[in-house]
């Protein structure tokens, strides 16, 4: 005898199907699952029924879950069968055909219907809605034989209708009752740009029109206003807005009030069997229509019905993010404002351009964009939170925060993406498996999305725009926040790690997972950044945790592609001598080495070396570690300054060499790079260094926080000094401050951004106290590490590697048969 | 039918840490992990061939030290995304002596 409980669903729409999809995902063995679609197709996603109308996709690209998907989970679907009655007393379900279903727990997903405006005439032929796909079939088949279209509503739906309609070879004129467009979402200034734009794309509009009855016979022949006049029509869209579909619910003598009302666990107030999700249902009274709204509902149906314990809904705060017709569109909160408020605006007419944002006490209450919506979810992130806005609001409509690739350019790359572009050039993610990975997999964050796709996985440079996938996609904002997790191993994040290290004392990775109750045994995201807070915050009593060293910092060397090494010596302030260039080539020939390269940081690169090799190579080389390979100083890259150059006005190569020696074997949070430039034709690239000196007549100047990495972020003028005393201090206490308060792996750049250039000035430059404080712990690390990690080895190879032995390979004297 | 070979002493294996062993012309890599158990690999990810010996541990997963792909050490099975899995060697430790069966 079957024990599974009977679980019938009323409708097959987005979002309950998304419902059944987590009750399957948190117990898929619990229920019988029955579903009941009135409509002849399986789950579709009907947010993109504009572009199937306008040609630019096709029904079956639009389908979420083929009928295979019900049959790998057992579910029986019933296709064009509409429930007319739900008998409560008999806990069954009965449809139009006479089929019944007899359930435990019943959910109602029947969402809306549109509304029809009830004029004369209303029922004529010709007249339709634009709501699921056969009213997208019968708009293409009377675009085959009638010319003009009319479109009720100059909302959304309307103006895609409208849109549709016009590829489709018709005339297409909308009429709106208001005398802004999608006046929901938009202010009267973006309104108007939009219809500017719309009707150089063919649209025509009347607005602040009221219409009052459908003309015709027998099919519609035209339209009459309230204002007299007449407009000539063969086919009518009603556009008007939707409600929610309760007729069943009702009639069971479930509450319903704009909705289906439900609590907090989506069951309805009535009966605590039937459960309602989608935009068929109340919840403090809100009936929600946009899709990310419905599928954190579904997830916390999911969670009570399967009886995982409380996870409550308690509503959603929306933002629209829309695309129509080729512009973008975003807006949240109260975005109207009152005469007088405190707001901020850019117009740029000509570039379609417009951003506003209302401002209460420096924190946004609201926002309208059009054009460029880059920073919209950014934006709706702040207001969310809360932010303080003072120190952004004079720059914030220029760019948020530089963030992704779309932060830089201004527009929203991923809305404009093909499906086939490469979003994630590292793991050859396309823009189809990111987006597939939230539509299909029900992923709401780029976390989840760097789990199951690996986009955002590795040099991490288009997690903005991964981010803007998600939000294009959900039509709602989610940002990552400041505050997440290390990684899924912890719920603390860096700074609460660091704090709890410092506050405890804690010096062993392993001491602190357990005090800090980690899930399972690290990975290679928390472990090493333990690893590195611990030896940054106790210098003298931690030791160096190998096992959490990823593999190049653990064997001083840089892993290839074909698991050979790298081995880069250090060439201080890149000046070398015959001598030393005749060593490194001796030692090449001596190993074989395949490839000599020069390196960008003004060093020699010695490629493709055998892990036993290293040790004997590092001890012919005698020269230092170069720490090609670490989050340490790389390189310190000078110009040849005033001792040759006829410009040079400060000799760069000493002090680059100096520096470089005094900050040689110093672990940060990320790589950091160094370049002294002897004027200001700037040689050496120092401004897109994290920390670039710049000789000047009498002085230098010292600016940091520069990448010339993923994203090319210049540096930012720190400060002016005269000797060159002042700029090693500065330097030291600027990165030290960045290793005390820097997020393992964050590098100078986005840190200094975080913090802010002003904040930093004050502890380093300006508060004299402070910058030699930290100075003086810095020379306290530094004397820790009093030896080079290659003579270290060297010394252990020749006692047999007692304590490396990761450079020694154990043989076995057999065979191996290989299967 | 097994046939168990001796490869080292345990405490020749640092604690969560790996060693390489040739044997023959295959390489396998024998991971030491939390309570002193051993595992065996084929020193080899299925992806772009990388040394997983050289790889951070996690739980009984090693990260691949090329681009960080999973792989399960019990099974040889690589986590998702990604597909693939690795050869595994049966393991045992008797009176402190790591020993494979090939």
């Amino acid at each position: 005898m079957n024990d599974k409980k009977k679980l019938v669903m009323i409708g097959n729409g987005m979002a309950g199907v998304r419902a059944i999809e987590e009750i399957l995902k948190a117990n898929p063995d619990m229920f019988d699952i029955t579903i009941f679609g009135a409509e002849r197709y399986p789950n579709y996603n009907r947010i993109m029924l504009s572009p199937v109308l306008a040609g630019d996709t096709t029904v079956e690209d639009i389908i979420l879950n083929e009928e295979q998907w019900y049959t790998d989970n057992h579910i029986t679907l019933h296709l064009g069968k509409r429930i007319k009655e739900i008998q409560r007393g008999y806990k069954q379900v009965i449809a139009e055909d006479g089929t019944k279903a007899k359930y435990d727990n019943l959910i109602i997903a029947t969402g809306s219907n549109p509304f029809i405006i009830p004029i004369p005439g209303h029922d004529k032929e010709g007249v339709m809605a634009f709501r699921d796909i056969d009213d997208c079939d019968a708009m293409v088949e009377a675009a085959k034989k009638y010319k003009k279209a009319a479109v009720i509503g100059g909302g959304l739906l309307g103006l895609e209708a409208a849109k549709g309609l016009l590829n489709l070879g018709m005339e297409a004129t909308v009429i709106h009752d208001q005398a802004t467009l999608m006046n929901m979402q938009l202010d009267s200034i973006a309104g108007d740009m939009l219809r500017a734009d719309l009707e150089k794309q063919g649209m025509l509009f009347k607005t602040s029109t009221l219409t009052t009855e459908v003309l015709g016979e027998k099919r519609v022949t035209g339209l009459k206003f309230k204002d007299g006049s007449n407009l000539d029509c063969d086919l009518l869209i009603m556009a008007v807005g939707i409600r929610p579909n309760m007729a069943l619910a009702k009639d069971c003598g479930l509450f319903c009030n704009r909705g289906i009302v439900v609590n907090d666990y989506m069951q309805t107030v009535t009966d605590s069997s039937i459960y309602t999700v989608g935009e068929c249902a109340e919840h403090r009274g809100i009936a929600y229509g946009l899709v990310a709204p419905l599928f954190e509902q579904a997830k916390v149906l999911a969670h009570m019905i399967t009886g995982q314990g409380l996870k409550a809904y308690e509503g959603s705060v929306v933002s629209t993010k829309l695309k129509i017709s080729g512009v973008d569109v975003f807006s949240a909160g109260d975005f109207m404002g009152t005469p007088g408020v405190d707001m901020i605006e850019l117009m740029d007419k000509v570039g379609g351009v417009y951003k506003k944002i209302i401002l209460e006490d420096d924190k946004i209450k609201g926002l309208v964009m059009f054009g460029d919506t880059a920073d919209g979810p950014t934006f709706f992130q702040w207001m969310q939170d809360g932010k303080d806005v003072s120190e952004q609001r004079s720059t914030m409509l220029f760019s948020a925060s530089g963030l992704g690739d779309s932060g830089h350019s201004g527009i929203d790359l991923a809305a404009e993406m093909a499906d086939d572009t490469v979003v994630c050039g590292c793991n050859g993610v396309t823009k189809k498996d990111v987006v597939d990975s939230i539509v299909k997999g029900g992923l709401t964050t780029r976390k989840e999305i760097t789990a199951c796709t690996k986009a955002a996985g590795s040099c991490g440079g288009c997690a903005g725009l991964v981010d803007q996938l998600l939000a294009s996609t959900l039509g709602t904002a989610f940002v990552e926040s400041e505050h997440d997790p290390i990684c899924a191993c912890t719920d603390l994040n860096h700074e609460q790690v660091k704090e709890q290290i410092k506050t405890k004392k804690l010096t062993l990775v392993r001491e602190i997972m357990s005090v800090l109750g980690w899930k399972g045994e690290g990975c290679q995201v928390c472990r090493p950044a333990i690893n590195y807070y611990i030896g940054m915050m106790w210098p003298e009593d931690s030791q160096d945790d190998r096992s959490s060293r990823i593999a190049n910092e653990k064997m001083h060397a840089n892993i290839q592609k074909d698991g050979t090494f790298s081995v880069i010596p250090r060439i201080y302030g890149g000046e070398t001598t015959p001598d030393e260039l005749m060593k490194i080539a001796t030692v090449a020939k001596k190993y074989n080495v395949p490839t000599v390269k020069i390196t960008g940081g003004q060093r020699i690169d010695l490629l493709g070396v055998k892990k036993e090799d290293l040790a004997p190579m590092w001890k012919d080389l005698g020269m230092n570690c170069g720490y090609a390979y670490g989050k340490a100083l790389r390189t310190v890259k000078t110009c040849v300054g005033s001792n040759w150059c006829r410009f040079g006005t400060q000799d760069s190569t000493s002090l680059g060499i100096h520096l470089e020696k005094e900050l040689d074997r110093i672990w940060f949070p990320a790589k950091v790079k160094l370049a002294v430039s002897g004027c200001p034709r700037n040689c050496a690239e120092a401004t897109i260094k994290d920390v670039g000196i710049v000789g000047v007549e009498g002085g230098w100047e010292i600016s940091t926080g520069g990448n010339g990495g993923v994203h090319v972020v210049a540096t930012e003028l720190l400060c002016i000094v005269h000797t060159t005393q002042e700029v090693e201090e500065i330097t030291k206490a600027y990165l030290q401050h960045y290793r005390e308060t820097g997020r393992h792996n964050e590098r100078s750049a986005p840190w200094q951004k975080r913090v802010g250039l002003e904040s930093i000035k004050a502890i380093v430059v300006d508060d004299l106290n402070n910058r030699k404080a930290l100075v003086a712990r810095l020379h306290l690390y530094v004397a820790q590490q009093d030896t080079d990690p290659w003579a270290e080895r060297v010394a252990d190879a020749e006692k047999g590697y007692q304590q490396f032995s990761e450079y020694k390979q154990i043989v076995i004297p057999i065979e191996v048969e290989l299967s | 039918m097994s046939n168990w070979i001796k490869v080292c002493q345990l405490d020749e294996i640092p604690p969560a840490q790996a060693r390489t062993v040739k044997a023959g012309d295959v390489m396998i890599a024998v991971f030491r992990l939390t309570g002193d158990r051993v595992k065996a690999v084929e020193n080899r990810c299925p992806h772009k061939h990388g040394p997983l010996a050289e790889g951070i541990i996690s739980g009984d997963d090693i990260l691949c030290p090329l681009h960080n792909w999973r792989i399960h050490l019990e099974d040889g099975q690589v986590a998702a995304p990604d597909k693939g899995c690795v050869k595994t060697y049966p393991t045992k430790i008797e009176n402190g002596v790591v020993f494979l069966d090939f």
